[in-house]
């Protein structure tokens, strides 16, 4: 079980500025993301793209911002579960927390920040009858682990970047790799585009345009799917994996059933110090409403700070909380 | 109105509700649909990065080509279509007037 004294649910932005706060106030913080890397949004949809209004930055790669932030809570060692995500909350007797992730990891805190924002990125799932059945006995959303599909057969299914990249990679790993491609061409980045149109060329993949994975099959496991073409009769292939790769979305998921108050997919909290209805439980960011919330990265900044001050009363209750400014003695690394 | 045309979005059920759109706010399918209530969470802005803008074109004059960005993001969804877009990169033009689209939200 790993012990913390606030567990943060979500590393984007405000997640990781939330471990800065916490930090100035000497409390430890555990922060949890089902991608696999931090920075929710801004490494998930647009590391590239320049933003405007982070006070003192004319101009930040979202990107860099991410590795900014990072860098500003290294002195405080926050630790990390990444590619789990929060399922559970388990409220212990003594006012304690236990956070309890998909994998069974357990996180035990005294207080919970829920820095969420617009959930927890899923895998988008294609419409397929029973795809769930074989999720995780052959229908893989996610490539976790490269080495699981080696000398392997495999049929991706997408058109995307994503797609494209995994065709690429997997090609020299896979027995039998077949991509399938509802369009006629790739938009992507040209370069893996192109590279791809010369794997087919040379024989190393099986490239199926114009068609669309309709059906699954399998004893208990994967062992074919039905491919429907274009204009054409369907025909079925056989495989050991089938692996969609049609991007992520994100979904509120498992914390809708905490009971904490919704209103429109967002948690509501009190402005004062963006504590939600579960005392100890606090909502920042993205995923938090109030009137006249705005989701931007500075007012989550703000309610990263004001969240802290009250969460020190929860974790040093015998301790006066005092504001210290950053000037006076610099900021103390935490052992 | 000289600068406001007509756009329609069909439901489930086949029937089609009008939605007024000004033509000269530079506006795109998408913000009129959000200002005009839908539950469309268009989540990236308008930058044809997260698809929570889906829309399947029912009925249409000339629609503005697809850029690479937003074929590609259409490319990465399960179940686009053929008559597919991305409605915040529809900007309302004249030639918009009587557009009939279906909100796909599961992308
Ligand atoms: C294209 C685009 C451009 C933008 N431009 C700007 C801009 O210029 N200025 C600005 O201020 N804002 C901008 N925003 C908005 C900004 O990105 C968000 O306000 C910001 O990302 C919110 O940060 P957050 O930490 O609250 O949430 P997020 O960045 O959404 O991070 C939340 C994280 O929590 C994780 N999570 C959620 N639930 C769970 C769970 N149950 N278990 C595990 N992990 C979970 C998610 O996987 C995610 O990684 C833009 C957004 C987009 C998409
Ligand atoms: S609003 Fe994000 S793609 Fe259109």
């Amino acid at each position: 079980m790993i012990k913390t004294d606030i567990c943060i649910v979500g590393a984007g932005p405000v997640g990781l500025f939330a471990v800065f706060e916490a930090g100035l106030l000497k409390m430890r913080c555990h922060v949890v993301d089902a991608l696999p890397m931090v920075g929710g949004q801004l490494s998930e949809i647009y590391p590239k793209k320049p933003i405007y209004d982070i006070p003192g930055f004319p101009e930040v790669l979202a990107g860099d911002l991410v590795k900014n932030l990072e860098q500003q809570i290294a002195p405080f060692h926050p630790t990390f579960t990444l590619g789990e995500r929060v399922e559970e909350l388990e409220k212990q007797e003594d006012g304690s927390f236990v956070v309890r992730t998909s994998e069974g990891t357990g996180i035990a805190c005294k207080v919970v920040v829920i820095a969420g924002g617009l959930g927890s990125f899923e895998p988008r799932k294609p419409a397929i009858e029973n795809l769930e059945h074989f999720e995780g006995k052959g229908v893989n959303y996610m490539v976790r682990d490269p080495e699981a599909f080696r000398s392997k057969r495999l049929v991706i299914a997408g058109g995307g970047d994503s797609a494209l990249d995994w065709t690429i990679y997997l090609s020299g790993l896979a027995k039998e790799l077949t991509l399938v491609h509802r369009g006629t061409t790739f938009r992507g980045a040209p370069e893996s585009a192109e590279k791809v149109m010369t794997l087919a060329e040379e024989g190393k993949i099986k490239l199926l345009l114009k068609s669309n994975v309709t059906n699954v099959h399998g004893n208990g496991k994967l062992n074919a799917v039905s491919i429907a073409v274009e204009n054409d009769t369907d025909y079925t292939l056989e495989t050991d994996y089938l692996i969609p790769l049609f991007g992520l979305v994100p979904k509120l998921g498992p914390l809708e059933n905490w009971g904490l108050e919704l209103e429109k997919n967002a948690i509501k909290v009190d402005t004062f110090d963006y504590s939600t209805n579960i005392p100890g439980v606090y909502a920042i960011g993205d995923i938090n409403t109030y009137p006249g919330k705005l989701k931007l990265i500075l007012c989550g900044f703000h309610e990263a700070a004001l969240m802290a001050q009250s969460a020190y009363n929860i974790i040093y209750p015998d301790k006066k909380f005092v504001l210290k400014y950053t000037t006076v003695n610099g900021i103390t690394e935490l052992a | 109105m000289e600068d406001t045309i007509k756009i329609y979005v069909e439901h489930e059920d086949g029937t089609r509700q009008e939605v007024e759109a000004p033509t000269d706010m530079g506006l795109s399918v998408m913000e009129i649909l959000k200002a005009s209530e839908y539950d469309i969470a268009a989540v990236c802005g308008g930058m044809a990065l997260c698809a929570t803008c889906h829309v399947e074109v029912i009925e249409s004059g000339e629609l503005p080509e697809l850029s690479d960005d937003e074929a590609n993001m259409l490319d990465s969804l399960p179940h686009a279509t053929s008559a597919s877009r991305l409605s915040c990169q529809l900007r309302l033009a004249p030639a918009l007037d009587g557009l009939v689209v279906r909100l796909k939200p599961e992308a």
